[in-house]
């Protein structure tokens, strides 16, 4: 054996081989492409089709935006310095940015408010959307409604102050003795809560709203994105509550409760949005007291907030129906009543597992709040087709407005759908 | 010493009503029930005070009322003298034509789309997310109102194809595409069995419904030829001819012929015309639809475990045997609900026909009924019956394919 290895030994090498490169295709860029666009013929002709696609959609657009006027006041003005050229004509949105930002009547030099209700938004929606942030931000969260209601509808500050007021009063009640007995906490902060309204209510002197620090805006004067923004936010702040609700309603077990809440999801569920717009806008107000006069602003926030709660229930549902069952007989053995089993076991859980479907009728519903212009509201798209179409000056400037409208939604609901996709992989307590 | 005391006597107190679980429903549901009671007491009342402080009553008389409008894009006959109800069953149909078409599009992009953004080309698969991003994130009303404006602006008028030298030409002068819409040559008989069109083509419907059975009847005796002998025939020739033969012998005997749209004064006469509206609307809730059913089919593919296709290698199953047998039938148990509430979504979304004047329901008995007799509630309960039946119909089909590919679990 020693013999055998001594000659074999002989022809071992000393030196290592040097490591020779790989071979060209196998590396970098060229392995990349043969790998991802050429690693079959008909992959390759598919590869050439979407370059040719690309090409030809760049090739159309960009010279169109790259020669893109910003400073002319009408539409001819813009063909004669183009003089033929393809060239887009954006000097529409400079010129008519406030009317499609604020609408059409809203008073120019009140136009500091919505943007700084934009701004408090920004602050106040933060600690909602991400849990890193100190809580107490939560205190300014739920003064941010009253206050938001202040700066744009201006007017005296009494009502939103009532209204708070009513809300703190019926906190504190529940606080005291929603602890011992939720029904009696809840109905009782109800009835609280209407009281001090209508003693408030009949507090405000008729008058107050006519020399305000702020001066009143009707809602009519509301329009543009800012209308697309308000809707969207205050329906879906109140369609998730209302959804949890319903969904609460439709698990429960006594027969009348369910029966009202799949009636009403179902219904809801089952017609257009713009049926129930109709509703809003020509068949509500016979609901109403005869001497009452509800805007059709509030109209269509009760609408629409009605609309997305049937579908943030079915969302809510869902993730109800994933929880094991294990999980409410648990909540059931630590002796919890029903309202502390929901609040501290079955919700937390349930909620978490339905925040993209929540997110995802949440981008649906705002994406809607565009059908208001079928009803005459002056919303981003009742303001293009209506008044910014209509004019003399910008008569035929399509592209620049639908192109400006369907950018401002992409923002908004891509950067909605990606931060619940980011909420998603925080919320992943993978194993 | 111990005494036996008697469990404590069962003496019902009020605040049982809110404390104890045996009363606590029956509580909450009074509470509800007088609440729903007095609600609808409430806005009945409201109502009926409105009504008559307004001199209206609820009536559905005005549907026998002659409509007094115009209506472009139809199926059935109609003038302006035919009454309300005819306009709406008109914009019914027309609302069923463009769900109709539109569900089978979207479909054919959704599909298309959620393939190719699974495909191991990168650039394809980027190009198809963009496409989802996109058409899912951009509102379908912005959508519809855009490729109508593309069509009317874009588009030759009807005006263009006429003179020496005309600017705009019929393709293969056969088809018109204008701004008005889109002129195609139209099928007729010469000499029809029956005295009415409808009729002749109420015979071809049963002659196809016939081969079809006919096709059923073939392919099940192939299978049980298979089962027997191991071998299956081959029934493609026999299917075609049953197809073809009943279906091209009545062509003949009935004098197919077509008549194809002609410039006349100051638009195409004849054919078939389909209106811009109907066209925007169409393409538009396809291809926004498009964007969801593609997630939808790609989720589906995905939710289909590797090993399952692995499995099917493994027993010998060539490729496209793994995908029709093995990948597809699991995968289309988790696509075909939501693509079923697609189809919902669809029939919903052709409201929106009212932005761009397609006559569908919302536009006739919603729109020009509603303004013209002032009968908001009844025409506004009209609409949403409708609706409802629609969808009730649908997430019915939804419920008897879900029970049909059940898994049967131990």
């Amino acid at each position: 054996m020693a013999d055998q290895d001594k000659n074999s030994i002989a022809f071992v090498s000393t030196e290592v081989i040097p490591e020779s490169p790989p071979p060209a295709r196998e590396t970098g860029v060229v392995k990349w492409m043969r790998e991802n666009l050429f690693s079959s013929v008909s992959n390759g002709v598919l590869t050439v089709l979407a370059l040719l696609l690309i090409y030809g959609a760049l090739s159309s657009t960009l010279p169109w935006i790259m020669n893109g006027l910003w400073t002319t006041s009408s539409l001819a003005e813009c063909r004669e310095i183009l003089a033929g050229k393809s060239g887009a004509c954006f000097s529409v949105l400079t010129e008519r940015w406030h009317q499609l930002i604020y609408g059409f009547k809203y008073p120019s030099e009140e136009y500091w408010r919505p943007n700084l209700t934009l701004l408090l938004m920004l602050v106040a929606i933060a600690p909602v959307l991400f849990f890193d942030l100190p809580r107490k931000l939560l205190i300014f969260t739920g003064l941010f409604p009253f206050i938001a209601f202040w700066l744009i509808w201006g007017g005296t500050i009494l009502a939103p102050l009532v209204a708070l007021v009513g809300f703190v009063a019926a906190g504190a009640f529940f606080q005291r003795f929603g602890r011992s007995s939720f029904a009696v906490g809840f109905f009782g902060a109800i009835v609280i809560a209407l009281v001090v309204w209508s003693i408030g209510g009949s507090l405000i002197p008729d008058g107050a709203s006519d020399n305000a620090m702020l001066p009143a805006v009707p809602s009519r004067d509301l329009g543009g994105f800012m209308l697309n923004m308000m809707l969207g936010l205050t329906c879906v702040s109140l369609s998730v509550p209302l959804g949890i609700a319903l969904a609460l309603g439709r698990q429960s077990n006594m027969p009348l409760i369910k029966g009202i809440c799949v009636v009403f999801i179902e219904f809801v569920r089952g017609v257009p949005l713009i049926t129930l717009l109709f509703v809003a806008s020509v068949m509500l107000s016979y609901f109403f007291p005869p001497d009452a006069t509800v805007d059709l602003f509030l109209r269509v926030v009760i609408m629409i907030t009605l609309f997305s709660s049937a579908y943030i229930a079915e969302v809510v549902r869902g993730g109800l129906a994933a929880l094991p069952k294990g999980q409410y007989e648990a909540a059931d053995s630590l002796g919890l009543d029903y309202p502390q089993a929901m609040r501290l076991i079955i919700l937390p859980q349930a909620l978490k597992i339905s925040i993209p479907g929540i997110v995802n009728v949440a981008v649906g519903l705002f994406k809607d709040t565009t059908l208001v212009s079928v009803i005459s509201m002056f919303d981003l798209v009742g303001m293009i087709r209506g008044p910014v179409l209509a004019s003399t000056e910008w008569n035929g400037v399509y592209w620049e407005l639908f192109g400006f409208a369907a950018l401002l939604f992409f923002v908004v609901c891509y950067g909605i759908s990606q931060y619940s996709q980011w909420l998603e992989r925080k919320l992943h307590k993978g194993h | 010493m111990t005494t036996l005391t008697d469990p404590p006597k069962e003496s019902f107190r009020l605040s049982m009503l809110l404390n104890d679980t045996r009363y606590r429903s029956l509580t909450f549901q009074a509470v509800a029930a007088i609440a729903l009671a007095l609600a609808i007491w409430y806005l009945g009342n409201n109502l009926i005070q409105n009504l008559r402080a307004a001199g209206l009553n609820i009536s559905y008389s005005f549907l026998g009322d002659s409509a007094g409008y115009d209506i472009n894009q139809r199926l059935i006959e109609y003038d302006s003298q035919s009454s309300h109800a005819r306009a709406a069953l008109v914009g019914l149909l027309n609302t069923l034509l463009v769900a109709f078409l539109a569900c089978i599009t979207a479909t054919v992009f959704g599909v298309i789309a959620g393939v190719l953004r699974l495909s191991n080309n990168w650039i394809v698969s980027k190009l198809m997310a963009v496409y989802v991003e996109i058409f899912r994130n951009i509102p379908v009303l912005i959508w519809i109102i855009i490729i109508f404006t593309i069509m009317t602006a874009v588009m030759p008028g009807p005006r263009e194809f006429r003179g020496d030298t005309p600017t705009a030409s019929m393709a293969l002068d056969l088809f018109a595409f204008t701004n008005r819409g889109v002129y195609t040559p139209m099928p007729f008989f010469e000499n029809g069995l029956f005295g009415s069109a409808t009729l002749n083509w109420v015979l071809v419907l049963l002659v196809a419904v016939g081969s079809w059975y006919a096709t059923r009847a073939v392919n099940t005796r192939a299978t049980n030829t298979q089962a027997e002998t191991g071998v299956r025939p081959n029934t493609l020739w026999t299917n075609l001819a049953i197809w073809l033969v009943p279906f091209i012998a009545l062509m003949f005997i009935m004098g197919l012929a077509w008549e194809v749209p002609e410039l006349k004064g100051f638009n195409f006469k004849g054919g078939i015309k389909i209106g811009g509206p109907l066209i925007a609307l169409w393409f538009a809730l396809s291809i926004y639809t498009g964007a969801f059913i593609a997630e939808n089919v790609r989720a589906g593919i995905q939710a289909v475990s590797k090993g399952q296709t692995e499995a099917a290698s493994a027993l010998g199953l060539r490729p496209n045997k793994v995908m029709n047998l093995v990948i597809l039938p699991q995968a289309l148990r988790v696509i075909i609900p939501p693509l079923i509430s697609q189809y919902l979504n669809i029939t919903k979304n052709s409201s929106l026909a009212i932005a761009v004047g397609y006559a569908d329901i919302t536009a006739t008995l919603g729109g020009i009924t509603l303004n013209q007799t002032g009968r908001a509630i009844e025409c506004v309960l009209l609409l949403m019956l409708f609706y409802l039946t629609a969808s009730l119909l649908i997430s019915m089909a939804m419920n008897v394919y879900n029970a049909s590919v059940k898994l049967e679990e131990r």
